[in-house]
């Protein structure tokens, strides 16, 4: 239910409409683009990234939220940590339940059976099954691998790593076939032609859908794979650090059961990180689209082994989040309602940028609207309008229940029917562009650790394009899986676990005068009120 | 604010108007290490209980998704024991009888629509229950496509039915032997394949910036 002041303003917003279904806004030129994202886009704000001070990328630029958590102390203390009593001795040893490592665990399946997959929550509780928009792969008539690229590459500021795009753009189609096989119902027609439509930055309509749930439907056919092949799990439990042998390879990983405190070792020959994103970290104070365990673990534990990273210092801002009713505020608005024809407008019903310009830009327009008072007044801040009622004109009727059956149910548990009405709209923190840096079978720099999904960094540059996410963790968890495999006959036998990277690291800590109580990975946020805040209840032991 | 009133697993609590049950909980001082997981209403991570006062009617929802309300008693589901078949999809294939050869019990639905009641989707469970009974694929996909396998229908149910696994399975059968396969994909995967765009791709990938900018910005795009 809209408050009185904001059903003035979509008044006006209905007496633009007729004039505005004719009407498309001009796209920008590159320079006039870089103008708006050095003005406006929370990356350029000063004050917001600084120079980490410790570990392999010291001196590089890191987004402060996620620095803090990098700059911090291990919750175990490598001088006295007990490695005797192994828990489980694995041949590869998956962090993250998501679909990054659900693929990467059931590719791995085809070389050895002696896996373990541990995550946070549940599997599936995690970005992925959040996803709502679609995945692209350039499988059309009309399209290529080669055009791909070039959007990719020109979304991601032209900072992606080459050899990283190729082999995503040129997996993408394999990867919708292999879906295809496992049971995902896409969007089709009849005759089994995929309904394909354009996303943000797309020169190709590529956008592969299962209506508003294309995340969802994934998840849940390959978890359901993984659960028919039987693969070992453990779920509430999460990796706190790696282990190194002495030489520094990666050798497993130290658990916490999140339920009872109980600490566990793993011991692996080959690991795979797949935690996922940084959302819950709440970068600049923003609600955040990502699911409840995404607190940039994997990073941490990563760059503590030595790991090195790219592009920490950019993070991307959904252009639309949801800014009104503030119970689900920062939740996701699918780019695919701009896709459908929803047009962004302001205050008195005017556009202000073309939709489907690339996420940075039109996220920067719509911070730079509420800035100059164009913007419509929330509880918590501003807003501007997505005109969701001109799909169903252009589209046709019962469009929106049809292609947007998520959102249309989300919106409507809160007295707004999104057909009739327009929404209310801000950026929210979404993606994490950069990661551990990987090469195109997921190896990092450490030996025995592999990287893959949005934990990872480099394929998508500085900023990913709507539908290459998805992609990339099929394409790379699947890669990850295989090479871990591979790797099995490759890599020298463990030596003794250790903690030993832990110790420089703690001195480089100390050094630079980090208090000692500032510990991390995250694991959880904390959203209790300030007088409950105290420690975790899983992190009494440690 | 305007407070109200709560009572979580029975005890009171007073609680700002406005929150969702999770964000209630939590300002109550409860930590979710279960119950909570995309909180924004995909995972069915979160399925609650709850009862007006003064009402006999049990409700459900998804405590991230729901208001709390004046009055509400409530509790959440952080899990239910469920029955899974294992089959391999590979070796599948359609007869009408499939569904009951690996969830047997649902045979045993005797129409109650007590799953149709629960379901925070709104989704016609019972409907396409019964059409698994019958052997309706189609039916059985499109209708629990929206399940988010909260479990609220399973943990309702008096036959023991799991029905968000026979959805699931009804959706895998459909995607993989009924809906008709994408043409142009296979097409596109064999020229792949046997390299087509192989030298584009190389060109790409050593083009200096200023040229693939040059070539990104010239791009054709396909019309809406
Ligand atoms: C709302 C939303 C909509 C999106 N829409 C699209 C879209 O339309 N198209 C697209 O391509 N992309 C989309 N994305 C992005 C995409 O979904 C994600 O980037 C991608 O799914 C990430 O997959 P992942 O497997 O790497 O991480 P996740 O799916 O997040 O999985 C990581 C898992 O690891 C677990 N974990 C984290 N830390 C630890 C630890 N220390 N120990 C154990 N487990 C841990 C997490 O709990 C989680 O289960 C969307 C994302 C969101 C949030
Ligand atoms: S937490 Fe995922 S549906 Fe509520």
């Amino acid at each position: 239910m809209y408050l009185d002041y904001m059903k003035e303003s979509i008044k006006k917003v209905e007496a633009t409409r007729e004039k505005r279904i004719k009407e498309t806004f001009p796209k920008l030129k590159a320079e006039e683009k870089q103008e708006l994202l050095k003005n406006y886009h929370p990356d350029y704000k000063a004050g917001t990234v600084r120079e980490i001070k410790v570990g392999v990328n010291k001196g590089d630029l890191v987004v402060n939220e996620i620095a803090d958590i990098l700059e911090s102390y291990s919750y175990l203390n490598p001088e006295n940590f007990k490695y005797e009593n192994v828990d489980y001795d694995v041949d590869v040893l998956i962090i993250g339940g998501g679909g990054a490592g659900v693929s990467a665990a059931l590719s791995a399946f085809e070389y050895t059976k002696n896996i373990l997959l541990v995550t946070k929550l549940r599997i599936g509780d995690a970005n992925t099954i959040m996803a709502q928009g679609g995945i692209q792969a350039a499988d059309k008539e009309n399209d290529s691998p080669a055009i791909h690229y070039l959007d990719v590459m020109g979304g991601g500021g032209y900072k992606n790593i080459p050899k990283l795009v190729y082999t995503l753009v040129n997996e993408g189609p394999k990867i919708i076939k292999w879906l295809e096989e496992l049971g995902v119902m896409f969007d089709k027609k009849e005759d089994g032609t995929m309904i394909t439509i354009h996303g943000g930055g797309t020169s190709r309509k590529r956008m592969h859908t299962c209506k508003d749930y294309t995340g969802m439907e994934i998840m849940r056919v390959i978890r359901d794979d993984f659960f028919n092949k039987r693969i070992n799990y453990l779920e509430f439990t999460c990796a706190i650090e790696l282990l190194t042998d002495e030489d520094g390879k990666c050798c497993g990983a130290v658990l916490l059961n999140l339920e009872n405190g109980k600490i566990l070792i793993v011991k692996s020959k080959v690991t795979i990180l797949a935690t996922g994103g940084a959302g819950r970290l709440h970068v600049q104070g923003f609600p955040t689209s990502n699911h409840y365990g995404a607190t940039a673990d994997g990073l941490v534990l990563g760059y503590r082994a030595g790991a090195k990273f790219v592009y920490l210092d950019t993070i991307q801002y959904h252009p639309t989040g949801v800014a009104f009713p503030e119970q689900i505020l920062g939740q996701l608005i699918t780019e695919k309602v701009r896709s459908l024809g929803a047009q962004l407008v302001n205050c008195d019903g005017e556009q202000f940028i073309y939709p489907l310009e690339t996420r940075d830009v039109v996220a920067s327009a719509i911070i730079r609207e509420c800035i100059k008072g164009k913007g419509i007044k929330t509880l918590s801040g501003y807003g501007v309008w997505l005109d969701t009622p001109l799909i169903e004109i252009l589209k046709g009727e019962g469009t929106i229940e049809k292609e947007l059956p998520a959102m249309f149910r989300q919106f409507l548990r809160f007295g707004i029917d999104i057909r009739k009405e327009p929404v209310l709209t801000y950026p929210t923190q979404h993606y994490q562009n950069g990661g551990i840096l990987i090469n195109e079978n997921c190896e990092t720099n450490v030996f025995g650790l592999l990287a893959c999904g949005e934990v990872s960094g480099g394929v998508h540059g500085r900023n990913r394009l709507m539908g290459n996410s998805l992609l990339d963790i099929l394409v790379f968890g699947k890669r990850a899986g295989k090479r871990a495999g591979e790797l099995l006959r490759e890599l020298p036998p463990i030596k003794k676990l250790t903690l030993n990277h832990l110790i420089t690291y703690h001195k480089e800590l100390k050094e630079i005068g980090i208090d000692e109580n500032r510990k991390s990975p995250k694991i959880l946020p904390d959203y209790r009120k300030g007088e409950f805040q105290k420690k975790l209840p899983f992190l009494i032991n440690l | 604010m305007k407070e109200i009133k709560i009572y979580v697993m029975g005890k009171e609590y007073l609680v700002p108007e406005g929150l969702t049950i999770m964000q209630a909980l939590e300002y109550c001082g409860f930590f979710f290490v279960r119950g909570a997981g995309c909180r924004g209403g995909f995972c069915g991570a979160c399925s609650t209980v709850y009862r007006k006062k003064d009402s006999f009617r049990l409700k459900v929802g998804l405590a991230c998704q729901t208001k709390v309300e004046e009055g509400m008693y409530l509790t959440q589901l952080p899990f239910y024991p469920a029955n899974k078949a294992i089959y391999n999809i590979e070796e599948l294939s359609y007869d009408s009888q499939i569904f009951i050869k690996y969830y047997p019990e649902i045979l045993r639905c005797i129409a109650c629509g007590s799953c149709n009641r629960v379901c925070p989707q709104d989704l016609k469970v019972m409907e396409y229950i019964n059409a698994a009974i019958r052997g309706d694929v189609k039916k059985v996909a499109e209708f629990s496509f929206d399940c988010i396998m909260c479990g609220l229908c399973a943990s309702r149910c008096p036959a023991e039915i799991v029905q968000y696994y026979v959805g699931l399975l009804g959706r895998r059968i459909y995607g993989r032997l009924i809906q008709k396969k994408a043409k142009d994909l296979e097409k596109k995967i064999k020229e792949i394949e046997e390299g087509k765009f192989e030298k584009e791709l190389e060109e790409l990938m050593k083009m200096s910036i200023e040229k693939l900018k040059e070539l990104y910005e010239k791009r054709e795009i396909e019309a809406e």
